[in-house]
């Protein structure tokens, strides 16, 4: 658990100290006590050992010895003792993949969200720190893609290109990131309007100094609290596009796509359709979860 | 002051605050009364509790306070025994509070009238229903007649502030009025109840001089009138000498010294209080102290050529000559600089010289242009008119270092939060290519070793400015731009950095354009000094010259002002 919990810590120190720059004791100090500060809060410890437990079911559920396509012999069977969870019309084992599910839902989503803040954090600390037209310029290009309807326009995209792993990363990276992008751009624009950035720029600090040392460590809070929330956004899209039928295909255990394919049993096999449903709103919850304890205790 | 029974009588009044399982005190044992009609002074460094006595006077401490005391009471109140609703009366009744700043104690979405009417509509409802239960009629003619009553009241109490016409000034948002007259609204609103006590915590921080000036005068004449008692607390000692008629110093939480503001003034018993003293800044102190041997002056004082420069005067400095060779003549020179933001002006033609190792002084009220003219000199806004530097420019590698450095007020938002003060330092020599290690730097603007790792939120006000201060000297710069440095800062710590300032100047020859509203602390560092009023360079002499002889009205006000803040009342 506690390797990740420190996953955001550590990529804001390391941004911190790409620099060359020593490395404070007082730094750190104030670090531990922001993680210090979370660990202290029950919704955030459980939606923390949630979202472990799913990341540890995607990467291991083979070796657990779970077989997500195999028929076990009775179809559409009720939870029970050799099946916890039942089974689905073709006999497979509804726990197994759920479990396996997670897999699927954990392949776009962080890559789609750690490209989106890359991206939007990047041009929303350029539009404003540089002001002028280059803010003007960025800002409309957001403003044309902000109003896309998300789903739509990843509907669209997908329809054209394809729905492989790549192209979906690539997709929620350009969808999300305008609207980090105008969120960081704000937080900038706060913290421009303060003396140390005048005083670095009288100093003759070069511009990429001033927005990789000065202004970045500074919104740091901000941006960790948007990567977190297009996380949750971007697995919940994701789950979206397979129910639809754009993304996974069977016999994939995608948990969208299992949802789409037992919907027609929900009254008589609520199971087949009620654990993935579950998952996807675990997963997706506590990660806005861990976003809210974030924002609550840093900012 | 012996014949009127006391309205304050605080016997013992010990506040402490829990923080993380541990009490910190914060007041100590205070004891003190103050008599009805009597003007009394609590001053002390930020720290020193004068705020926490006074919010444990209203009940307003924040619920990890601690409060206990043998006696705490005012107008014959026990504040420590009220109930919630009874302390609710009390506070609506008993005291008027003005803080600090009355942008903030005032409703920005409603005109001033209206927030001063509804204290009266409030009081005259609580009155007016006390009447109606005891008589036991109701009459609806009588909403009218109240409503006029009101008005006229609110109309009354703007007057009574010497706000006019009162009808415009009623209609107007606090956004449309400066901060004297914003000041003079929560007035109105603190003595719309009548209280017995008025509450005045640093009412003045943060207006320039002339109009602290004229807000006192109001509040000395309005006590006399209207008979109420008032505590006012300031870290500024002069400001409460001459405008109380008793003072007690505070101190870690602790009364030090507690006597007629002329005595304390004047004959100061503590060590602490005679330390506060020494440490303000001398209205009569000029440069050539300090600065004996390093600058030849002219005594004569003649204001040669104000415009041209004053080449006998600024000589450099022996220490200086290494570091900047080039010979005589001014540093800057500035003409005709001109500067609108959008259609108002914010300076007008102002040309002026700044000479090698020279310190010139600009003084003039919020909104004068001085803060302006620090940023066209530093090159930080656009402007009409020539700065040109007599230097030759120095280099590193391909690039041009700067010529200009600056030291801004408050220095929380002048240092990065998340660099340590180690990273910051670091960096300024390397940009400004100095030649020290941050150790060396640190230690010649006085900055203890261990202070290097910490990040700016561990750090004393003093010692972030130091911090900022150390910037601007981590290379060689010919000119530092000092805007009010020490305003944010409490006296002592003002003294120290002024020295701080003085000594770096002098030993490293650089100039400084030194921006403040205060004329006692510009005098204090000024060879000349020049009069900022309403975006025009109106005067610019020598230091003593200012003092001795002003010439333009403002000027006049402004000298009055300062002095009268320093002669404590008989």
């Amino acid at each position: 658990m506690d390797s990740s919990l420190s996953v955001p810590e550590t990529e804001v120190e390391g941004a911190l100290d790409s620099g060359g720059q020593r490395r404070a004791p007082a730094r750190d100090r104030a670090g531990r006590r922001r993680v210090r500060a979370l660990l202290l809060r029950p919704t955030f410890v459980v939606s923390a050992l949630i979202v472990v437990f799913w990341v540890v079911a995607a990467l291991g559920w083979h070796l657990f010895g779970l077989d997500p396509y195999g028929n076990s012999g009775r179809a559409l069977a009720g939870p029970g003792w050799s099946q916890p969870f039942g089974t689905d019309n073709l006999g497979r084992s509804v726990f197994a993949r759920t479990l396996a599910g997670a897999d699927s839902a954990l392949a776009v989503g962080p890559l789609g969200a750690v490209l989106a803040t890359v991206l939007g954090s990047t041009l929303g600390v350029i539009a404003g720190y540089f002001r002028g037209w280059v803010d003007t310029a960025l800002m409309r290009l957001f403003d044309v893609l902000v109003v896309l309807p998300p789903l739509i326009f990843l509907i669209v995209v997908v329809a054209a290109f394809g729905a492989s792993v790549p192209a979906l990363i690539v997709i929620i990276g350009v969808v999300f990131a305008p609207g980090i992008a105008r969120i960081i751009r704000a937080a900038v624009l706060a913290e421009m309007g303060k003396k140390y950035v005048t005083t670095a720029r009288l100093q003759g600090e070069s511009a990429f100094r001033i927005m990789a040392a000065e202004l970045i460590p500074n919104v740091a809070p901000t941006v960790i609290i948007q990567a977190t929330l297009s996380l949750s956004a971007a697995i919940l899209m994701t789950a979206t596009l397979s129910f639809l039928g754009l993304g996974q295909q069977p016999p994939s255990p995608d948990w969208g796509l299992a949802i789409n394919q037992n919907i027609a049993f929900i009254e008589t096999a609520w199971w087949t359709v009620i654990f993935p449903a579950l998952a996807v709103a675990s997963l997706v919850v506590s990660i806005q979860l861990i976003a809210d304890n974030i924002k609550e205790t840093w900012s | 002051m012996s014949a009127a029974a006391p309205v304050v009588r605080i016997d013992g009044l010990t506040v402490s605050y829990r923080v993380r399982q541990q009490t910190v005190p914060a007041v100590r044992g205070l004891s003190l009364t103050i008599a009805g009609g009597e003007s009394y002074g609590l001053v002390g460094e930020s720290g020193s509790g004068k705020s926490t006595a006074a919010l444990a006077l209203t009940r307003y401490l924040p619920a990890a306070a601690e409060v206990s005391a043998a006696e705490l009471s005012v107008a014959g109140t026990n504040v420590l025994e009220l109930g919630a609703a009874e302390l609710r009366a009390f506070r609506a009744s008993a005291f008027g509070v003005v803080y600090q700043e009355p942008g903030l104690a005032l409703n920005p979405t409603m005109p001033v009238g209206e927030q001063i009417a509804e204290v009266y509509r409030l009081h005259s409802v609580r009155n007016h229903g006390a009447r109606n239960h005891e008589s036991g009629q109701h009459g609806t003619g009588q909403h009218a007649t109240h409503r006029t009553a009101v008005r006229e009241a609110t109309l009354a109490a703007i007057a009574r502030v010497n706000l006019s016409p009162p009808e415009q000034i009623a209609g107007r948002y606090p956004h449309e009025l400066s901060g004297g007259q914003q000041q003079r609204i929560v007035i109105a609103m603190a003595l719309a109840s009548n209280p017995r006590l008025l509450i005045l915590d640093e009412p003045t921080t943060g207006l320039d001089s002339r109009v602290e000036t004229e807000i006192m005068a109001l509040i000395d004449r309005l006590r006399t009138e209207l008979g109420f008692a008032s505590l006012l607390i300031s870290h500024n000692l002069p400001l409460v000498a001459a405008h109380c008629q008793r003072i007690g110093v505070l101190r870690g939480g602790e009364l030090v010294e507690e006597g007629p503001a002329a005595e304390v003034l004047l004959a100061p018993r503590h060590p602490y209080t005679r330390a506060l003293i020494a440490a303000l800044p001398d209205i009569n102190a000029h440069r050539d102290g300090p600065r004996a041997g390093a600058v030849v002056r002219d005594r004569t004082g003649s204001a040669v050529g104000e415009d041209q420069g004053h080449p006998e005067r600024s000589v450099v400095p022996p220490a200086a000559s290494a570091q900047q060779p080039a010979g005589d003549g001014p540093l800057v020179t500035v003409s005709n600089l001109t500067k609108h933001y959008n259609r108002k002006t914010a300076l007008r033609d102002v040309s002026f010289t700044i000479g090698r190792g020279e310190v010139l002084g600009l003084v003039g009220e919020s909104g004068s242009g001085k803060t302006t003219l620090g940023l066209s000199l530093a090159g930080l806004t656009r402007y009409q008119g020539t700065v040109s530097f007599h230097v030759s420019d120095r280099h590193q590698g391909r690039k041009v270092l700067p010529r200009v450095q600056v030291v801004f007020q408050g220095a929380d938002a002048s240092l990065n939060p998340r660099r340590t003060v180690r990273a910051v330092l670091a960096r300024s020599i390397e940009l400004l290519g100095g030649a020290q290690t941050v150790e060396e730097l640190a230690g010649r603007t006085g900055l203890a070793d261990n202070l290097l790792d910490k990040l700016p939120h561990q750090l004393s006000g003093g010692q972030k400015q130091r911090v900022t201060i150390a910037r601007a000297f981590a290379g060689q710069v010919p000119l530092v731009i000092c805007d009010e440095p020490t305003s944010a800062l409490d006296v002592s710590s003002q003294a120290r950095l002024l020295d701080l300032l003085t000594e770096l100047q002098e030993r490293s020859g650089v100039s400084y354009l030194f921006i403040s509203h205060d004329l006692a602390v510009v005098r204090q560092v000024s060879d000349r000094i020049g009069v900022l009023y309403d975006g025009e360079l109106v005067e610019l002499k020598a230091a003593d010259e200012v003092f001795e002889r002003p010439e333009h009205p403002y000027t006049q006000s402004l000298v009055d002002s300062a002095l009268s803040l320093r002669r404590p009342r008989e």
